[in-house]
């Protein structure tokens, strides 16, 4: 945005006369040089051509290929047309799909609800220079850091009915990972786990960046310590705010990793993104089907974008 | 954590090094078996007018032979192959997970002139769609295979396009320690079966291991339910889509499930393969239907005391002879390079010559050739061998016989809902159908 006004500067310049024959003596008067306008043109073109064809073009070639039925075999050109019938399959003859939306939504529910006003609760006690609060951002915030093999790992370990630390500890006989009416609570549990830490640490850095002018007037005021969060600090804090909102709506549309370790996203643990690898990756190569799925995955992301945007511009203007 | 595409990995290291070592009678055998053939390849190359010039003595492999042991063997056969043709093999190895889910695209890029696959549906579907040659001719050369064998190598169309090189099969396994213990006898039939795993629950033991949380083990049940009640032509028919889910006969091999659901291992879904065979080892459980791969959960002095039996016949107009044993193998690819070296290579690794190479550095393999010299065999793959060669008919696993996005998108969730609603029967079998008519659909 910032580059226009140099380029309308560059059209205010009034033309050289008919008479100067050569180019050369018009390209002196322009306000940028041949280097920078190259290098404007690069900065536009590349980013663009990247975000067509990684992203533009991916995404209009998967809602094409959702009306197709395509099996990964044979050209292009043999692909045939189906129109909407992986859609109205998906709806109604797909048994994953409903709890996969059911899932979906409830892990938003969860992660939005519990696990981060938990980690920005962990992050103001942290924020209070505890005795060994380094150990604590540590360990809070390792399971970020693990990798997804060993976190399905560890968890596994606990969970496990037969050998698992659970229900040896407990004596108990819960089926975690089998019984599909308690494995997506297992599986939130250890989703929101790794969510805690997360939010932990990028609003433990917002804290670190407030005024403590700010706290110290509001304690002069008379103002208790909750008083002066929720008044003070917490407007303060609204950019990060929005970006723990944000991280919260795409991890829990996004959440895949986990449920796919456990036990490929079946029997209870049905996810949006589970159900578009399964019939996308591998052998199965539904590429048709599942693309009607990535599909309708794209517009509930769209929604949350929308919001998003919407909420962001309005206060630009304001 | 998934299942061993070959049983090398396991068996091999349970057997002791002086049996492994090279037995002097196989390798006069395996001599013998080479110049045998390198003669029949000189005479080939006599009347070889293809003439691809430099090209000739190359042919390429692709391999998922990917785990150290199988990974060895296979580049010991093709030096073998070596020896006895003075062909050069490049063997492109990737591991076999990713090998399976690329298949697709690797057959429609530059695969290799022979590439390693597995009998059944896909093969056929391969074949169909022109991603393989038919390779009738080299089974012209071939012996040594029973008619179960030849027929898991037969596309569609009556052409073979496959030869196969190893195997297992799948059975109930059972400790003979526990059951001599107890004193329990092989069951024939159904009822004796359900006879045996009651007095197993009165003997404080689970009567049959179970485990479905990966998702295809519990296939192995229903195929062999379907087999014994339905019969090997059914459960073909079925598996590619020609048969109604929602007929009786689908419908009784689920009534019949169901019924011995009880004497399953409960809570079966959260259980990997590897904790049922555990509680088989631990001497939990009386006994447990599964691949020849389940040896891999019991230490080597335990292996003596495993023992196993076919599932029991059901209904008598249908026997209890034909059982689920997938086959891996060989194929040519839809435009081999080089055309004479690939059909030669393959007439090599179907013959007893590369059988023999492969018992001899890994005896653990049940080879498909029935010519090889089988003398490394323990007692368990003697057995192994046994049943299978005198099974009727050999199914390659509902995974392997029917599509595979039928299989993974459809088949898991639905036995899974089975095991977790047995009552719901009707239900389930017709969410099968529709779901079977929307992928089924040229």
């Amino acid at each position: 945005m910032s580059d226009l006004p140099l380029i309308q500067a560059d059209r205010a310049v009034p033309p050289p006369a008919a008479t100067t024959s050569t180019g050369g003596r018009r390209r002196r008067l322009r306000l940028l040089s041949r280097t920078d306008r190259v290098v404007i043109t690069l900065m536009v073109l590349v980013p663009l051509l990247l975000v067509t064809g990684f992203v533009w073009l991916p995404a209009a070639a998967t809602v094409l290929l959702s009306g197709t039925n395509w099996d990964g075999i044979g050209p292009l050109n043999e692909i045939e047309f189906i129109g909407a019938r992986n859609y109205s399959d998906v709806v109604n003859i797909y048994p994953p799909f409903v709890p996969a939306i059911q899932h979906n939504l409830l892990w938003l529910a969860a992660l939005f609800v519990v696990a981060t006003p938990f980690g920005m609760f962990l992050a103001v006690l942290l924020d209070k220079e505890l005795r060994g609060s380094r150990f604590y951002q540590t360990a809070l915030y390792l399971p970020v850091v693990l990798s997804l093999a060993l976190i399905g790992f560890v968890w596994q370990l606990l969970y496990s009915r037969d050998q698992g630390l659970i229900n040896a500890v407990f004596g108990s006989n819960i089926d975690w990972y089998g019984d599909s009416s308690v494995n997506i609570w297992a599986v939130m549990i250890a989703s929101g786990w790794r969510h805690v830490g997360y939010i932990m640490l990028l609003y433990l850095a917002g804290l670190k960046g407030v005024d403590p002018s700010l706290r110290e007037a509001a304690a002069v005021d008379g103002a208790s310590e909750s008083r002066t969060f929720f008044r003070v600090v917490f407007p303060v804090l609204r950019p990060i705010n929005i970006i723990v909102l944000v991280v919260t709506v795409i991890e829990s549309l996004r959440a895949f990793d986990l449920v796919w370790v456990v036990n490929k996203g079946r029997n209870g643990l049905e996810l949006i993104s589970a159900l578009v690898t399964q019939n996308v990756v591998g052998e199965a190569s539904r590429i048709g089907f599942g693309s009607a799925l990535a599909t309708i995955m794209l517009v509930v992301s769209l929604v949350f974008i929308t919001i998003y945007l919407a909420t962001v511009l309005r206060e630009n203007r304001q | 954590m998934s299942r061993p595409r070959s049983q090398a990995e396991y068996l091999a290291r349970l057997v002791p090094p002086s049996v492994a070592g090279i037995n002097r009678r196989s390798l006069l055998a395996g001599a013998a078996g080479t110049g045998a053939l390198l003669g029949t390849g000189l005479l080939a190359g006599c009347g070889d007018d293809s003439g691809s010039g430099s090209d000739s003595k190359n042919v390429s492999v692709g391999s998922n032979q990917s785990d150290p042991k199988p990974k060895d063997v296979t580049a010991k056969v093709m030096d073998g192959f070596k020896t006895s043709s003075g062909i050069e093999t490049a063997i492109n190895t990737v591991d076999h997970n990713t090998y399976q889910e690329n298949i697709n695209n690797y057959l429609q890029g530059k695969p290799d002139d022979v590439f390693m696959w597995f009998a059944g549906y896909r093969m056929r579907f391969f074949a169909a769609k022109g991603l393989a040659s038919d390779i009738s001719d080299v089974w012209g050369k071939l012996s040594g295979f029973s008619d179960a064998f030849k027929k898991a190598s037969t596309g569609d169309d009556g052409k073979q396009y496959f030869v196969p090189s190893s195997y297992y099969p799948w059975a109930m396994f059972y400790r003979k320690s526990v059951w001599k213990q107890y004193g329990y006898q092989v069951p024939t039939t159904l009822d004796q079966l359900t006879a045996l795993s009651a007095q197993m629950k009165r003997d404080g033991l689970t009567p049959i291991a179970f485990a479905d949380k990966d998702g295809w083990p519990a296939m192995g049940t229903f195929d062999i339910l379907n087999l014994r009640i339905n019969g090997y032509q059914f459960h073909i028919d079925l598996m590619a889509g020609k048969e109604a889910w929602t007929s009786d006969k689908v419908k009784k091999v689920f009534d019949t499930w169901a019924g011995l659901l009880p004497l399953h291992q409960p809570d079966s879904l959260g259980r990997t393969w590897q904790e049922a065979a555990q509680s088989l080892q631990q001497k939990k459980s009386g006994m447990y239907l599964l691949g020849l791969f389940v040896g891999q959960q019991f230490s080597n002095e335990e292996q003596d005391d495993l023992d196993f039996f076919t599932f029991p016949e059901i209904d008598p107009s249908i026997g209890a002879k034909a059982l689920d044993a997938p086959i891996d193998g060989y194929m040519m690819a839809r435009k081999p390079k080089n055309k004479a070296n690939a059909e030669k290579l393959l007439e090599y690794v179907g013959g007893k010559a590369a059988a023999d190479i492969t018992i001899k550095n890994d005896p653990a393999t049940l080879v498909a050739n029935t010519g090889a010299d089988v003398s490394g065999y323990t007692a368990l793959q003697k057995k192994a061998a046994e049943l299978v060669g005198s099974a009727t008919e050999i199914a390659q696993f509902l995974d392997r016989d029917t599509r595979p996005d039928f299989a993974s998108t459809v088949m898991i969730p639905a036995i899974q809902q089975f095991i977790k609603n047995p009552k719901d029967i009707d239900g389930l079998t017709s969410s099968i159908e529709s779901q079977k008519k929307s992928i089924f659909t040229d």
